[in-house]
């Protein structure tokens, strides 16, 4: 009887360990890191000295909803980097699996667009499995100690950005500005799965 | 028979003819009629595949559900088409040439997906391909693309537990 006690409760673990997908949840402290731009610099949090925040956002060249969101991602950097809170976009895709979403053709794209934010790649993947990014586009705002302050959607129309009358991610960000409460912390969205290496 | 008669008869058969060829075409549904989809009878075994066309993994998935469309006539196969709602024709020429039409389709007309993923699966972060498997009262939810024979799989396994 010992026995299976002592299975069931090695198998109850092992189950609670494969269902804990990991990431972090509104109010936990993110990791900084140190990844390749596409100007070949390395990239940080903290080499913004004069941040009051981040806008961390997972994305990648070849998911349409991405392409979709590109200019209302470099509108938020317009709006937001001169007030303290810069836009990082993180490609997580491996290349391999997803050939579109290169180094060399982030470089490509960021030059196509002219994007005005730093646009690096988490080549290992394993800051994307610590944030617990799940699809593209997928967006992390942080406060100054980066705390993590909202997740999930930049608004609620993908397809039209004039139709959208939610836009949580300016909402999170105006709310920082103001030392208020995040109105809405987390959101879901339909988008593309990360193209995990093997 | 009068040619009033005849014009009406034809006009029906027209009708009529019209309404079967589209049996076969998606429906756009909105968010309740998608969650009713997620309800099953308790001896009903059904295989909800969330997809959309620009979407590379659901689409080489998708040759997987169709086979085994084909395979358990008795397990009930529906097509949930994340695409925006005025892209019918290119779901419906997808459909036609992917065989997608052995299982039931629809295209849910609803943007705002905050309001309406958890009611799904609060399981499902939103990424496609995903898969919901119900037994009865019984859902599992699948976010991954599934490769040859994991499905087969999960289906003799669901078929077995009724």
């Amino acid at each position: 009887m010992k026995k299976y006690v002592f299975l069931t409760l090695i198998s109850l673990f092992a189950l609670a360990f494969t269902l804990d997908k990991g990431g972090y949840e509104v109010g936990d402290k993110a990791s900084d890191f140190s990844l390749k731009n596409v100007d070949g610099k390395m990239v940080s949090l903290a080499s913004y000295e004069d941040a009051k925040g981040y806008i961390v956002v997972f994305t990648c060249n070849s998911c349409p909803y991405s392409v979709a969101y590109e200019d209302r991602i470099i509108a938020l950097h317009e709006q937001y980097a001169d007030k303290g809170y810069p836009v990082i976009a993180i490609n997580p895709n491996d290349e391999e699996k997803s050939p579109k979403d290169s180094y060399d053709l982030m470089k490509v794209r960021a030059k196509e667009k002219n994007f005005p934010f730093a646009y690096v790649y988490d080549e290992t993947q394993s800051i994307t499995k610590s944030y617990g990014a799940t699809n593209t586009p997928h967006v992390y705002v942080l406060d100054k100690d980066r705390t993590v302050k909202y997740i999930g959607a930049i608004d609620n129309n993908t397809r039209d950005a004039s139709a959208a009358d939610k836009k949580y991610v300016e909402d999170a960000v105006d709310a920082l500005i103001k030392s208020k409460e995040v109105p809405t912390k987390k959101t879901k969205a339909i988008g593309c799965t990360i193209k995990w290496a093997s | 028979m009068s040619r009033k008669f005849l014009s009406i008869l034809l006009f029906i058969l027209i009708i009529s003819t019209g309404s079967l060829a589209q049996s076969n075409k998606v429906k756009v549904i909105k968010v309740p009629e998608m969650v009713k989809l997620t309800k099953a009878k308790d001896d009903q075994v059904k295989v909800i595949n969330y997809w959309a066309t620009w979407c590379k993994p659901c689409i080489k998935e998708l040759p997987y559900f169709v086979q085994a469309a084909k395979h358990y006539p008795n397990v009930e196969f529906i097509f949930i088409s994340l695409d925006f709602a005025d892209q019918t024709k290119r779901v419906n020429s997808f459909a036609q040439k992917k065989e997608l039409t052995v299982g039931e389709l629809y295209l849910i007309d609803d943007l705002d997906y905050n309001s309406w993923i958890d009611k799904i699966s609060p399981e499902w972060s939103g990424a496609i391909p995903a898969t919901m498997i119900i037994n009865g009262d019984q859902k599992k939810f699948y976010e991954q693309e599934f490769h040859e024979g994991e499905l087969t799989k999960i289906i003799e396994e669901t078929l077995n537990n009724n």
